[in-house]
């Protein structure tokens, strides 16, 4: 243990539930410096609350170690762990009142009677509910019952204190209150806090450092200026604020191209490596047409109170936009990005996505081409009614106006042919690179799209192609707008 | 209108099939009467019977002991169960409440045949020892209690005993102050159910019962056959005091419950 | 071994294999032997051959069946008419129709025996029609509480609802209420004609005289023939679960308790 400020330390921490096998945590490590605020954010599911009850030891991890101030606590019951938990849905006990709740962990400690008194008065006073010992807890506020779990669980001085989304039962205003008095009583007492939540803006305004999880995989650690400056993948990106995220590929020396346009960016890459980009709304700037990176329709405006969202159409290609300047609907406009503010990523795989249309008769359709498939035979559990309508697996009418179908195909799946009109979209080459067995070409195509496509022969520059792709190798998702 | 009245009949009518009987049995417990029908003068003398007869008053002190033990072995065993079977894997809580349904649905003269089979004819268990009878009795109450205590247990905040753990309670003292407190009222009533159950029952006690002992029910059942008056006149006065005493635990938590509804309603205004 | 809830089932585990499970095993056991533990099914084969068992079983169907019919005409009309009379103590009307099950059964059937003795005299005269009315008597409760409970939790709206859309009174109850209510009529079914078929002591109290599939054990009991009452069990056990099978009553068996609290 080198560093003697480590708390806590997860070691290759992973979860499998014996009743249905489900992996919920897979090869977590993390090391928690003490008096730390330390967040796990993530979706529902993906395996933060699993791993606060490991470190409560409510659960028993299935591989890996956990290290408190060094030693293992991996082997001891819940009760005998200097950590504890403030719960989802406080867990007051109904059957008494609020000070038999907070001098109940006291009691299991033999804590002389004088004392638990004493400690039972600070603590009530440091969570602003004085004179409320003889309350029930039926008769207080979700708020007032939030602040007796904290202060049952901080009566007992713990080394850790765990808080698994304490804040989730609580409308809006209450909630960020109480964000600022966690913090507040964060740094008043110097106890560790690791807190879980799937509220970014929560981790983002609490944390010293957060953790974000997806499927049981950690995917980034970092201080929550790092995490939302230079979110490390497509994920973390998508999920820590809004953002318009492009698959693409490195041109040259610090030049990527997507989204329609070759850009200057700061990251660099080997030229030829497929690259996610992503880039903030707030970073995106309207110029007049022809002056930008690329050149656009503006879609939509929506008033948001501070800001501006708009949304600019170039091609098939989506970006959202967040300014205080308004713009019309309809009107051509410029965009550019300034390069720090463009993040480039290596792409994890090259997986194609475009949207395809619900035509009236429940077909795909795709620039203007049917796709040899319906609804009802792509969706599981989706039928055609007898009045005609289709509903999905869960019985909810599909309305072709309101849906979009995200089809995800393979670069190997994809094959160009000289013969353009038989393809389903037509494009330009506009990259290729040599990868050892096979060249992997960029197609920018007639909708401004990118198409990444992998091809044991080779092929000019320039070329005009036509892509073919065949149903049957296609994933389908669908999308409500 | 008719209507109206109809429905009103036919309630009253349904009541009158269903209380007469009992009324009129307690109209002439009063009586030297050992005949329906032929009114004679007013006399406690069954009660005096009743209460001076030491094969009644053992019999009634027997069924009320057996009750009693019965239905707490079957509430201390169907609670645990309830508990252990919640909180087991999948397969093992099937299996519980697999085997619990059984007794709860199926015929009581084969769950009291059954259990005589095994006990007295397979492992020559003694009649005389109680054993078949009060294992016969726990086998009839504590599937009651397991069911009656089981949605408590649904109910209950799953994260409330995690608490009492994070707190540093021990998981049977997290049991015992925590989880019991909060499925009390299903263990209490399960208790109530165990203990009428057992009251009335007849078969299993029947075929599991020491020669010399008598429930209510087999007692009443042997004495309706027998030619005897005083003690069939006695019964009736016995038939009286157990419907007062019923009327008035209903009156008692039907009071109880009213005034609690009050209370709530008070505080929440 | 650490304490924990889960090993809190084993006690009840061990508990329910010696008292339920061994039981049924052991009656599995002697209903295919012989005195002599020879495997056998002649006892199987004497159920169904002898015309004095077959009778039994024939009779005690009649009177199941005319009983549960009896206590359905009854009982529903009860349960619906409570149900929906917007009396502000339902509950208190309810218990009257429940209180006489916390008596014990012997004595009110012999409450019932003394009023029918005074109107019919000789009470083994009309035999299956006091069985009926004995078993009425001592089952209706039963039958009247989860067609109440089905019903009162019925939403109104659904019945306002009906007539909303132009049907009246009668309409609404038959193609409302009435399908709605099933699943407490279908529990209050089950548990009124299981017990019909096997409680043979109503009649025994009644006129002297059982003759129903119950009392088969019964009289096996009495004379010590483990084999024969092993297999009449076996019987009406498989009986009873097919009944339980077919109506779908068994998470509704709990009634049973439900009806006594």
């Amino acid at each position: 243990m080198g560093n003697t400020d480590t708390i806590i330390e997860l070691r290759g921490i992973t979860k499998v539930f014996e009743d249905d096998g489900f992996k919920a945590v897979d090869d977590f490590n993390l090391e928690v410096k003490r008096g730390e605020f330390v967040t796990f954010l993530g979706p529902s599911g993906c395996g933060k609350t699993t791993t606060l009850r490991m470190i409560a030891g409510f659960d028993m991890p299935t591989e890996g170690d956990i290290l408190l101030n060094g030693k293992s606590i991996v082997g001891l019951p819940p009760y005998e762990r200097p950590i504890n938990t403030v719960f989802q849905r406080y867990a007051l006990f109904p059957h008494m009142n609020v000070y038999e709740n907070i001098a109940f962990g006291l009691r299991q400690k033999k804590t002389p009677k004088d004392l638990i008194d004493k400690k039972v008065r600070r603590v009530l006073d440091l969570v602003d509910l004085e004179g409320f010992e003889k309350r029930k807890i039926q008769t207080l506020s979700g708020g007032q019952q939030q602040r007796i779990a904290i202060a049952r669980a901080l009566v007992n001085e713990p080394e850790i204190l765990l808080l698994d989304e304490p804040l989730g039962a609580l409308d809006l205003k209450m909630r960020k209150e109480m964000q600022l008095e966690l913090k507040a009583m964060h740094d008043k007492l110097g106890i560790t806090f690791i807190y879980v939540t799937h509220d970014q803006e929560e981790a983002l305004t609490m944390s010293d450092k957060i953790v974000v999880m997806s499927e049981g995989r950690t995917q980034q650690i970092g201080t929550p200026e790092d995490i939302y400056n230079e979110p490390k993948n497509a994920f973390v990106a998508d999920f820590i604020g809004e953002s318009n995220i492009f698959n693409g590929m490195m041109t040259r020396h610090l030049r990527a191209r997507f989204c329609g346009g070759e850009w200057t960016c700061v990251d660099d890459y080997e030229e030829g490596t497929h690259i996610t980009a992503v880039v903030r709304p707030e970073d995106v700037e309207i110029v007049p047409p022809g002056t930008g990176t690329i050149n656009g329709v503006v879609d939509s405006v929506i008033f948001k109170g501070i800001h501006y969202e708009i949304t600019v159409l170039s091609g098939r290609n989506e970006i959202v936009i967040q300014t205080v300047h308004s713009a019309k609907a309809g009107d051509r406009v410029g965009l550019r990005v300034d390069p720090e503010n463009i993040h480039i990523m290596l792409a994890e795989d090259h997986t194609n996505l475009f949207y395809a249309d619900l035509n009236r008769d429940f077909r795909l359709e795709y620039n203007g081409h049917e796709l040899d498939t319906s609804v009802t035979r792509i969706f599981p559990g989706s039928r055609r009614q007898e009045d005609g309508s289709v509903v999905d697996g869960n019985g909810e009418i599909l309305d072709p106006a309101r849906v979009r179908i995200l089809v995800a195909i393979q670069p190997g799946d994809i094959q160009m042919t000289d013969d353009q009109e038989t393809g389903l979209v037509q494009g330009t080459i506009s990259n290729l690179i040599y990868k050892g067995d096979h060249y992997s070409y960029i197609i920018h195509t007639d909708l401004e799209q990118d198409f990444v496509v992998d091809d044991e022969y080779l092929w000019n520059m320039d070329d005009r192609v036509g892509l073919l792709m065949p149903v049957e190798k296609m994933k389908f998702t669908l999308k409500r707008k | 209108m008719v209507w109206k009245y109809f429905r009103r009949a036919f309630l009253i009518a349904v009541l009158a099939f269903l209380y007469l009987p009992i009324l009129v049995l307690a109209v002439y417990s009063f009586t030297s009467s050992t005949n329906i029908g032929a009114i004679r003068g007013f006399s406690l003398h069954n009660y005096v019977t009743l209460f001076t007869t030491p094969e009644l008053t053992g019999m009634i002190a027997g069924t009320i002991a057996l009750a009693l033990g019965a239905a707490a072995i079957a509430t201390v065993l169907g609670t645990i169960g309830a508990i252990g079977a919640f909180y087991s894997r999948k397969r093992a809580s099937d299996f519980i409440s697999t085997l619990n349904q059984i007794p709860v649905i199926n015929a009581d003269v084969v769950t009291g045949f059954s259990i005589c089979v095994l006990l007295v004819v397979v492992l020559h268990v003694s009649k005389d020892s109680y054993i078949p009878l009060v294992a016969g009795h726990v086998t009839l109450c504590a599937p009651f209690v397991f069911l009656s205590v089981m949605p408590r247990i649904r109910q209950m905040d799953s994260s409330i005993y995690e608490a009492a753990l994070d707190l540093g309670a021990t998981p049977f003292t997290a049991l015992m102050e925590v989880v019991i407190p909060q499925i009390i009222p299903g263990i209490v009533s399960g208790f109530a159910l165990a203990v009428t159950l057992s009251l009335d029952d007849y078969f299993i006690a029947m075929y599991t019962k020491p020669a010399t002992f008598d429930t209510i029910s087999t007692y009443v059942v042997n004495a309706t056959k027998g030619a005897q008056t005083t003690i069939k006149t006695a019964l009736w006065a016995l038939s009286t005091v157990i419907f007062f005493i019923v009327v008035l635990i209903v009156v008692a938590s039907n009071i109880r419950a009213m005034r609690r509804g009050d209370g709530e309603g008070g505080r929440r205004a | 071994m650490r304490f924990s809830r889960k090993t809190l089932g084993i006690p009840y585990a061990i508990f329910l294999i010696i008292f339920v499970a061994a039981p049924l095993l052991v009656l599995f056991y002697y209903a295919f032997t012989n005195g002599q533990g020879q495997f056998t099914i002649s006892n199987f084969v004497h159920f169904f051959t002898d015309p004095n068992t077959l009778g039994t079983l024939f009779y005690s169907f009649a009177i199941a069946l005319v009983t549960t019919t009896v206590c359905l005409l009854l009982a529903y009309p009860v349960a619906y008419f409570l149900a929906t009379s917007g009396i502000k103590q339902q509950s208190v009307f309810l218990m009257l129709f429940v209180m006489p099950m916390w008596i014990n059964f012997s004595l009110r059937i012999t409450a019932l025996k003394e009023i029918l003795n005074l109107l019919e005299g000789n009470l083994a005269m009309h035999p299956f029609l006091n069985a009926v009315i004995g078993m009425t008597y001592d089952f209706m409760p039963f039958m009247i509480l989860p067609i109440y409970t089905t019903i009162s939790r019925l939403d109104g709206a659904l019945r306002e609802a009906a007539m909303d859309l132009g049907a009246n009174s009668a309409q609404t109850f038959l193609r409302v209420t009435l399908p709605l209510s099933l699943p407490g009529v279908i529990s209050g079914v089950s548990m009124v004609f299981l017990p019909a078929m096997t409680n043979y002591v109503v009649l025994d109290m009644l006129y002297n005289s059982t003759y129903i599939m119950g009392s088969l054990i019964g009289s096996y009991f009495a004379a010590y023939n483990w084999h024969g009452g092993s297999m009449i069990s076996l019987i009406l056990l498989a009986m009873i679960c097919i009944f339980t099978l077919l109506t779908g009553s068994g998470d509704e068996s709990q009634a049973r308790g439900g009806a006594l609290l």
